[in-house]
């Protein structure tokens, strides 16, 4: 233990290797749990073929689910947060050097009042 | 005897080097590809080790001073000039270091990655030269003692920084962001000449640790630190000055976005050095501290979600930077606003600048890891859209190994790097204020969202008909990238090593703004 | 009063600059302001050593009156030339930006966004 020792965090502390036992174990375990399961699949046979009610399977390529569509929920949930924050980005180099020069300002003016 | 010269001259040499190597690089290209490619990596593997010599010696016997001019190194002040270091002094303490290893380890597997990243594309002799002006440039800064020479080694970091950006034009997309970058880092650039400016005009000293040991914080003061602050958060890509990160980030080429991401550290290098070291307690450290918070906070969040509606994978990555930037501006927040009060910085401030420190190292490896990855998969497919993308997990495997690897350390999931550092920050934060070290969770949650999404977009799925011909990325990528994950695995499984040998050295450089002057003046 | 006539005109040239990089929407305009910003700071440096009465700090055979101080005009040389560097960057961008968008309106500069 004293070559890998744990990090203090001055709350409490941090051992990979803990952790990594645990993980060993954990997946001991799950190992456990898969060999009591039914060993019925068959390679090759109508089981390993996709059921989608009884229509043909379509090519792989039109089924393919692009990374855009992904968390559509939450954008749509957070819209009105969306809607405000994405159009701030507007591109402009006028408007980055706006923010730029309205940062320095805003912070003159705390530092300078406080 | 040669590794004696080295080590007595090498804050010159870790500067000299690569820019006499930058400046004979085009000329060494006339001998052809090969004769340049090994002239740069042999520069920069002298550049490396030297920069790793240098941070051993520092972290053994403490902050070397290298007074350039002087009969020898270590005379800073000279007899005849009243108490005034007159020349230009690099003065390079365990912070400056910590930086100097980040920079050796990416310069040196970025640079691997880049022969074979960049092996089809033309100008390469102007790219390298600008490659290794860039690694001066982030060098220098970190190593200089020097004001106005902090802001030459800038200049020169944007300066090449942004010519790298819009080097391959890419229909003038990349120029636009090359644009931009140079823009408004020359801006910034001329914000930090001013207030270097106010500063001397007021104490008559561009040392650090001059002006640092007369610093009366009077108005003047005050206008220069907003400066001063507000030019290197910008560069740092601080919220709400980030909008040209994602722009410059991704358009540059792969390898140069990994190394931007170090570039801008040193911007934040800067910021710290200037709080800790430059003001330390006579600036209202519980102020600029909460300023420091609010940026950090600011830029987690927005970082973050404006990351999760992204589609162009490098873009989407470059928001995470900027997401990431916030942790260590909130770690070394937090280390600020509790400067002058020393139970609380014993119990929880130093752990905070710790945990901001450690992710400092952390990030460049991680991030600098994912940039590479997502610059392999541009290489074969050509597609930076993740709506195109899919199935790649059945042709690149080393490649998605490596990415998972990155994805998992940036989320902070245990037992990779980034969990170290976030749970000292976590922890520390906690004990300053709840409500920040929760917010710092949730980001953490949305990046580990974000990227099953560009997971499931790039390499999960059936093959795809168009990227049937996609091959496993060349020999050279994959060891630039295994080398940064080699690092991302070991600084997973030894944290309280890493923390104990380079990390806490650095935090209390920072701290302890006293030990930093008294290198330069003497034992004041 | 006469020596705060140079700080006077720095901040009236830097504030002309900014708010031309801030108004234009032409790039080759905007890099223009960016210069005068930096001709401000020079103005700056070089105005703040100057002494009443100075002399050029040449040693040899100087009369042994006040000198300007040499520091400031030296950060002033450095920051000229590499002012230059970064003014030909830029323009050399903004001719590369012409070419392939027609156009230098940082309203239509604007394909990287959100």
């Amino acid at each position: 233990m004293d070559l890998l020792p744990a990090l203090e965090t001055g709350f409490g502390f941090w051992n990979p290797l803990i952790w990594l036992g645990v993980f060993a174990v954990a997946l001991v375990i799950a190992y456990l749990i898969w060999t009591f399961g039914e060993s019925g699949y068959k390679r090759g046979t109508e089981q390993t073929k996709p059921f989608i009610s009884g229509n043909p399977e379509p090519a792989k390529g039109e089924v393919h689910l692009g990374g855009g569509h992904l968390y559509w929920g939450f954008t749509e949930a957070l819209r009105g947060y969306y809607d405000r924050v994405v159009p701030l980005h507007t591109g402009v180099l006028n408007d980055y050097l706006l923010w730029f020069f309205g940062i320095a300002a805003f912070l003159i003016l705390i530092v300078g009042l406080i | 005897m040669i590794g004696d010269f080295v080590i007595q001259h090498a804050p010159a040499l870790l500067i000299a080097v690569p820019m006499l190597a930058a400046f004979a690089t085009p000329l060494v290209g006339r001998l052809g590809g090969a004769a340049r490619n090994a002239w740069v990596l042999a520069a920069m593997a002298a550049t490396s080790v030297i920069g790793v010599m240098l941070a051993y010696d520092v972290y053994t016997t403490g902050t070397l001073i290298y007074t350039f001019g002087a009969a020898a190194p270590d005379a800073a002040v000279p007899m005849d000039s009243g108490g005034i270091p007159v020349r230009i002094i690099f003065t390079v303490d365990a912070m400056s270091a910590f930086m100097v290893i980040i920079t050796a380890i990416s310069g040196f597997a970025v640079l691997l990655y880049s022969m074979a990243s960049e092996s089809r594309a033309s100008g390469r002799d102007g790219f390298y030269a600008l490659y290794l002006l860039l690694i001066v440039g982030i060098l220098g800064m970190v190593c200089t003692g020097d004001l106005f020479n902090f802001f030459v080694f800038l200049e020169i970091a944007s300066l090449a920084g942004a010519a790298l950006v819009a080097f391959r034009i890419d229909k003038g997309v990349a120029v636009e962001a090359g644009l931009k970058y140079a823009v408004i880092s020359t801006i910034g650039g001329l914000f930090i000449l001013f207030a270097i400016a106010l500063l001397y005009g007021q104490y008559d000293a561009l040392n650090i640790a001059v002006i640092a040991s007369r610093m009366q914080f009077t108005v003047l003061d005050e206008i220069a630190l907003v400066l001063l602050l507000s030019a290197l958060a910008m560069k740092a890509g601080a919220v709400p000055m980030h909008f040209w990160t994602p722009d410059a980030y991704s358009m540059a080429p792969s390898s140069i976005t990994a190394l931007l991401v170090v570039a801008s550290q040193a911007s934040l290098y800067g910021v710290f050095r200037v709080v800790f070291t430059l003001y330390s307690v006579t600036l209202d450290y519980a102020v600029i501290g909460w300023i420091v918070i609010v940026l950090g906070v600011l830029s987690m969040f927005v970082g973050v979600t404006m990351a999760l509606v992204q589609k162009d994978v490098k873009r989407l990555m470059a928001y995470h930077a900027v997401s990431q930037t916030g942790y260590m501006l909130l770690g070394l927040g937090v280390g600020l606003a509790v400067l002058g009060q020393p139970a609380a910085l014993e119990s929880f401030g130093l752990v905070a600048m710790e945990g901001g420190i450690f992710h400092i190292i952390n990030h460049a490896m991680y991030k600098g890891l994912l940039f590479l990855t997502a610059g392999a998969i541009i290489y074969r497919t050509g597609a930076r859209s993740l709506d195109k993308l899919g199935g790649l997990g059945h042709s690149m495997k080393w490649t998605m190994v490596f990415f998972i690897i990155g994805a998992l350390a940036i989320a902070g999931v245990p037992p990779f790097n980034g969990f170290a550092s976030k749970l000292l920050i976590y922890e520390s934060v906690f004990l300053f204020n709840p409500i920040l070290s929760i917010i710092a969770m949730v980001v953490s949650i949305l990046t580990l969202a974000s990227f099953v999404k560009v997971f499931h977009a790039i390499f999960m799925g059936p093959r795809q008909p168009e990227y049937a011909e996609v091959e496993e990325a060349p020999v050279p990528m994959l060891i630039g990238m295994g080398v940064l994950a080699a690092v991302v695995i070991a600084f997973g499984f030894a944290p309280q090593l890493v923390v104990d040998a380079i990390v806490a050295p650095a935090a209390a450089a920072l701290a302890n703004q006293g030990s930093y002057i008294a290198a330069v003046l003497g034992g004041v | 009063m006469y020596f705060d006539l140079p700080f006077i005109a720095a901040a009236v040239i830097a504030t002309i600059g900014i708010i031309t990089m801030l108004f234009r929407r032409n790039l080759v305009k905007m890099i223009m302001g960016l210069s005068l910003v930096e001709s401000s700071v020079n103005l700056f440096l070089v105005s703040l050593g100057y002494r009443t009465g100075a002399i050029a700090p040449i040693f040899t055979n100087a009369p042994s009156v006040r000198m300007a101080m040499p520091t400031v005009q030296a950060m002033t040389l450095t920051n000229i030339v590499i002012g230059i560097a970064t003014t030909a960057l830029l323009l050399s961008l903004a001719m590369v930006i012409y070419r392939k968008y027609g156009t230098v309106n940082a309203d239509d500069v604007r394909k990287l966004r959100g």
